[in-house]
């Protein structure tokens, strides 16, 4: 998997392995200048996140058949690779080669855009996910809003794809998930400012390390239980998943804005779509559930272990444990998200924008209302 | 110029003309959806000339209000009027484009006298970064709390008046005078889409 460290130098506060420093240490044994080394460094995290994200999706897409397949007591795919574990790539290498099709009528230039600004601020958001204490791209200060502000940019370019098909399908498409998308990230981002609230901080390495002071016990859906909820209900309703995926309903849109799409971009919407999924199940495990955080704080273990926690043994230990616990709850929810698509019926849309206005958005304020008095009535125990 | 100052330079000339390339697609173009989705490109290279200078919060802010909601409502404007409907040629057009842009040209040349006769402090204060945040924060709630209170009462008024459009059941006469109310702006709800002809 992923091992990083923090590109920025105030993150390593505890002295501990800096793979930057070996990088650049190995790099300039050959004979390259310092800064040069820190370009080529660069690109390495990005790559791996990527990669990362791909991979991703590949379990996801896999499982999201498999659990289907489960649900309705069918078997699902069974050849390709043990338990069908290649089927996801086969997928990709079928859209890979498939015809790419522009319809006559439609914009060519806007039709090919579309999908790319799907695509590219889902990516971009991957930045501010971390898998361990310095284990991620950038710990920038705005952390999560930047999450909210590049998640923001996702409608125009459902919007520009609906548009330049030239199918009122595809426009209705667009426009119900440029609608929907718009609702829910109100009480998204409330619930988002709650959990802020608590930390002082909207940087995410600062939101998971305030929940790692006891373990389980602190984590932060045992204080914000209404908030954890609110997030998942908009982060399904953002991802356009079951109960929620009216831009793409079948019945009523024959597949909404990505209609008129096939081979590589049809599959820029396939991919954007899971990498949100995944990057959703992050957010709600980093806000949340703790991050990278064990049940029992590392430290204690360590401390128990009579092992001081910046020997290079234990920095691995913690950095494998870090990643595999995150790992674990994201797909633990990913999980969920595909149980729920597969046992709930879809939403019509008059009932989805009540349930993001009339309902969500109400008690999404009023969750944040309380979270503020128990801040100032429980300083100890919410973050004062 | 070491590679950190180079990027910049060359980051800050990429944004710069795409600013300017765009802002002038955004009025000269035809087509009007093309405008609309240049008009979120221009805000999108605005918010990369902030990032430039540091102030992060005021970037990711930039994408949020103007790209996430303000472009976004221009599109759904744009693509919710599908009325095809030929407009009456203007009088004077040619006139009109002179004028105007005459305004425009004496605007440039303002705000060019303005940068050039300024005594600009070089270099500038330094950034505070991360710390931006939590100034403006600050800023906010002490003394640019008139403002930022009147802007959100601004917004309160601009939510009730969509309400009260967007409403049917309106009163037909004033409680109070018992005059008939002027319902010109207010949306009827529609005529039934399949009327029996046979009727007529």
């Amino acid at each position: 998997m992923v091992i990083i460290t923090g590109t920025t130098p105030q993150a390593m506060t505890s002295q501990g392995i800096d793979l930057e420093l070996g990088f650049s240490q190995v790099v300039q044994g050959l004979g390259i200048r310092p800064d040069i080394a820190h370009l080529l460094w660069l690109p390495l995290p990005m790559l791996l996140v990527l990669v990362a994200a791909l991979i991703g999706v590949l379990v996801t897409v896999w499982l999201e058949r498999k659990v289907s397949a489960a649900a309705q007591q069918r078997i699902g795919p069974e050849y390709a690779g043990a338990l069908g574990v290649l089927q996801p790539l086969a997928d990709g290498l079928k859209l890979l080669v498939k015809e790419d099709v522009i319809p006559k009528r439609a914009d060519g230039l806007l039709f090919t855009l579309g999908p790319v600004l799907v695509l590219i601020p889902v990516i971009l958001s991957w930045l501010i996910i971390p898998f361990g204490q310095n284990l991620l791209i950038s710990n920038v200060g705005i952390g999560i809003f930047l999450w909210i502000a590049l998640s923001s940019i996702q409608p125009i370019g459902l919007l520009m794809s609906g548009y330049a098909s030239n199918n009122k399908y595809s426009l209705l498409g667009g426009l119900r998930a440029a609608a929907q998308s718009i609702s829910y990230e109100i009480p998204l981002a409330l619930a988002v400012l709650a959990v802020v609230m608590m930390s002082n901080s909207l940087s995410t390495v600062d939101i998971v390390q305030q929940q790692n002071g006891f373990g389980l016990l602190s984590w932060n859906v045992w204080r914000q239980p209404i908030g954890f909820l609110i997030f998942w209900i908009c982060a399904l309703a953002e991802c356009e998943r079951l109960p929620f995926d009216l831009p793409e309903a079948e019945e009523e849109l024959v597949a909404g804005y990505q209609t008129e799409y096939a081979g590589m971009k049809f599959a820029l919407f396939y991919l954007g779509s899971y990498i949100n999924l995944v990057l959703s199940s992050l957010l709600v495990s980093v806000l949340y559930l703790g991050g990278w955080g064990f049940p029992i704080p590392v430290e204690w273990l360590a401390g128990w272990l009579n092992q001081s926690v910046d020997t290079p043994l234990v920095q691995v230990i913690t950095g494998s444990v870090g990643i595999v616990m995150t790992v674990m709850k994201t797909y633990l929810l990913v999980f969920l998200a595909i149980l729920l698509r597969w046992t709930t019926p879809r939403v019509r849309i008059d009932q989805l924008l009540d349930l993001g206005w009339k309902f969500l958005l109400p008690i999404s304020l009023a969750n944040l209302l309380i979270t503020a008095s128990l801040k100032l009535a429980f300083p100890l125990a919410f973050g004062g | 110029m070491n590679i950190a100052t180079s990027t910049e330079v060359i980051c800050f000339a990429v944004l710069a003309t795409v600013v300017v390339i765009g802002g002038l697609g955004v009025i000269l173009l035809d087509n009007i959806v093309y405008s609309a989705f240049l008009l979120g490109g221009v805000f999108l290279a605005v918010a990369g000339l902030y990032l430039l200078l540091n102030a992060s919060f005021v970037a990711a802010a930039q994408v949020l209000v103007y790209v996430g909601a303000v472009n976004v409502l221009i599109l759904f404007a744009i693509m919710l009027v599908n009325k095809k409907e030929d407009l009456k040629p203007i009088k004077s057009l040619r006139t009109r484009k002179i004028l105007s842009a005459g305004v425009c040209a004496g605007l440039l040349g303002l705000l060019i006298r303005v940068n050039l006769t300024t005594p600009w402090s070089l270099p500038g204060p330094n950034g505070i970064g991360e710390q931006a945040t939590i100034r403006i924060g600050e800023h906010l709630f002490t003394d640019y709390l008139l403002p930022f209170e009147l802007a959100s009462v601004l917004l309160l008024m601009a939510m009730i008046g969509a309400i009260v459009l967007a409403r049917r059941d309106v009163l037909v006469s004033d409680v109070g005078t018992g005059k008939s109310v002027n319902q010109s702006l207010i949306e009827k709800t529609q005529p039934p889409l399949l009327i029996d002809k046979s009727s007529k």
